[in-house]
């Protein structure tokens, strides 16, 4: 039984990871960026919809929609104030502005809404069914559907819009995207606003409502979750995400006291030397 | 505008260029020697606290601006030669002996960092040092015997026949461990093996066609880079006087980017205005927090936003750093009315998929 437990949970838990592990693909696979503040941009999507829900007192429904709207506008801002300088610079300066981002963010964080941790309404809220000794809880059931329902629509997003073709193409080669008449620059700021979108998608379903300055923090365990799936590969997140979220729990439960925080770190270092190009992605050796 | 008529190979890899600089440089070494008279306690401190960054960032800088690796681990190294210095003072070994074995441990620990790290570029390397400096972390927090946990663990005062702790002593012990540092390296850079580093930094591809050990070098880079910032490590052990694991997080590796990205990269005097900049930025927090209406001061972590800001907008606006800025200010003045803006315009290279499918 104790099992079977371990096993919700850690699906749960992996699952969000799997959800934040998107974000940092999607901008992976359309920008070739790495945007080390999807973890801080979803706590930003979290507090926003927290905003219009419990402070402005708006349905669940139409408060979730209008995060989403909000946070698409401020994905959509930051590229194009702060990505798009960026645009032919090394790869290392784009990490490192990131960086820098998360940390403003969660100042900005902090001082709008406070470090104490908030709690959003959820309309599944603490609903709980038993089976035997097994509890299943509403977030378990609502962050597992979410995060299967938006993985399928990204595949379909990437795989048969001209849009999501484009922003594939754009990640393969800017100049020569350019040249065929793909307007790149937009493409990447909608890019960043469809990761943003996803991130408060990712801030409503994943923390089981509770919401503070710090959560972002495991966005950098999502980022492992996305480097074991292979960054670039949608399926390679979510199944990277279970994987950490499955070794999280039974490392906790079974090894000795502090190594369910380190178990991620250890799944991505030991992936990182046994094949670094991760589960799923295709990387090949660069040419001159 | 100077221009050296060069006659040799050893003119050409000199120090220092001509007698200008010579006599420059003089006149700073004669600045810091004698700093300790014009300056207070609390300012030597400060100064003390430049030069133990300035050390770190030389190693952060042969990785990150030399050899083209980025770290995000390199509190973890911070925190091993802290660690372990202090662990030896406490088993009574003398401070010169537990300084180079903390170096030589932190060296040890970045090969071992190093060599899974080969097979890894770019933003995989960052993310594993990342990992790695959270496992570090957890070890030091977990490690109760040899660390002292969350506790933390009280580091010896500094003596070496003489009382090293006092704010003087302390000044001139740093800024000796400072210079040699700086002229270990700088002559490790005019080595074949320091072109070699840059030359794997500029292309990969081509550094290995021109017979360049690739993970040999990046190995070493490593290895060296983490001695450097082990032996930081150290001193700053002693400057803050009592270890917790709180002191190395993410923040701090953070701050340590900062400093090399803030002074510019790819160049020794960036250390030095980096190593100011951050030793001297706390302090200009702390004096606007004063000033400012308590609405802003009270900001919970304000010090680490206003990092990140910086952050962004030198990598946005100025990625040469301090150092590429003052470059450009003396050109200006050098060809007074016929600077070109173009002179320092940097090539764009726009991106190519390393993902071909």
């Amino acid at each position: 039984m104790e099992v079977i437990q371990l096993l919700i949970s850690g699906v749960s838990q992996g699952c969000v990871y799997g959800l934040i592990a998107l974000g940092f693909v999607l901008i992976y696979k359309a920008t070739e960026m790495v945007n080390f503040a999807q973890g801080d941009i979803m706590m930003i999507g979290a507090f926003i919809a927290f905003t219009f829900i419990n402070l402005l007192g708006w349905p669940f429904l139409w408060g979730f929609l209008a995060a989403v709207a909000v946070m698409a506008l401020l994905g959509a801002l930051t590229e194009r104030l702060l990505l798009r300088p960026m645009i032919g610079e090394p790869h290392f300066a784009v990490l490192m502005l990131t960086i820098g981002l998360g940390f403003v963010l969660r100042t900005i964080a902090g001082e709008r809404w406070g470090s104490e941790p908030k709690t959003l309404d959820l309309p599944w809220g603490s609903a709980v069914w038993r089976f035997g000794e097994v509890t299943v809880g509403g977030d378990d059931l609502a962050v597992v559907g979410g995060t299967l329902g938006l993985c399928a629509l990204l595949y379909l997003f990437f795989r048969f819009t001209r849009l999501g073709i484009a922003m594939q193409a754009a990640s393969q080669n800017q100049l020569a995207a350019f040249y065929v008449g793909i307007p790149v620059k937009r493409v990447f700021g909608l890019v960043w606003a469809l990761a943003a979108v996803l991130a408060a998608c990712a801030g409503v379903l994943a923390p089981g409502g509770v919401i503070d300055p710090n959560i972002g923090f495991i966005g950098i365990k999502a980022f492992a979750a996305a480097i074991v799936g292979g960054l670039g590969s949608l399926p390679g997140a979510i199944l990277g995400g279970l994987l950490v979220g499955l070794s999280e729990q039974f490392a906790g439960r079974y090894l000795w006291p502090g190594f369910s925080d380190v178990s991620a770190y250890v799944l991505l270092l030991a992936m990182l030397m046994i094949r670094p190009e991760g589960l799923f992605a295709a990387m090949q050796q660069k040419k001159v | 505008m100077r221009f050296i008529r060069k006659t040799s190979y050893a003119q050409d890899i000199d120090l220092f260029k001509h007698n200008g600089q010579r006599f420059w440089y003089g006149v700073l070494a004669l600045a810091v020697l004698l700093a300790p008279l014009a300056l207070d306690r609390f300012l030597l401190g400060e100064m003390a606290l430049v030069y133990i960054y300035a050390i770190a960032g030389v190693g952060l800088m042969l990785l990150v601006g030399y050899t083209g690796q980025v770290s995000l681990g390199h509190a973890a190294f911070l925190a091993i030669g802290a660690y372990c210095h202090a662990w030896l003072l406490n088993q009574g070994w003398p401070l010169p002996l537990a300084l180079a074995a903390a170096t030589g441990f932190s060296g040890v620990v970045g090969i071992a960092v190093g060599i899974p790290a080969l097979r890894m570029t770019g933003i995989y390397l960052a993310v594993a040092t990342l990992a790695f400096l959270v496992i570090v972390e957890q070890v030091l927090s977990h490690w109760v015997s040899v660390t002292g946990g969350f506790r933390g663990m009280p580091v010896p005062k500094a003596e070496f026949g003489i009382d090293l702790s006092a704010p003087v002593a302390f000044y001139y012990l740093c800024l000796l461990v400072l210079f040699l540092s700086m002229v270990a390296a700088l002559n490790w850079l005019r080595s074949p093996t320091g072109r070699a580093m840059a030359a794997v930094r500029d292309s990969e591809t081509s550094a290995e066609s021109m017979g360049i050990h690739i993970a040999y070098t990046k190995t070493l880079a490593f290895g060296v880079s983490a001695a450097f910032t082990g032996l930081a490590g150290g001193l700053f052990a002693h400057k803050i006087g009592y270890l917790a694991p709180d002191a190395f997080t993410l923040a701090t590796s953070i701050q340590l980017l900062l400093m090399v990205v803030v002074g510019g990269l790819g160049s020794m005097h960036g250390v030095i205005y980096g190593a100011v900049f951050i030793g001297l930025l706390p302090q200009a927090i702390a004096l606007v927090r004063d000033a400012a209406p308590p609405a802003v001061s009270q900001i919970p972590g304000l010090e680490a936003g206003v990092f990140g800001l910086i952050l962004v907008l030198f990598l946005i606006y100025e990625p040469d750093g301090l150092y590429g800025r003052w470059r450009k200010i003396r050109l200006f003045f050098e060809e007074f009315p016929l600077y070109r803006r173009a002179t320092y315009k940097r090539q764009k290279t726009y991106l190519r998929t390393e993902r071909l499918r």
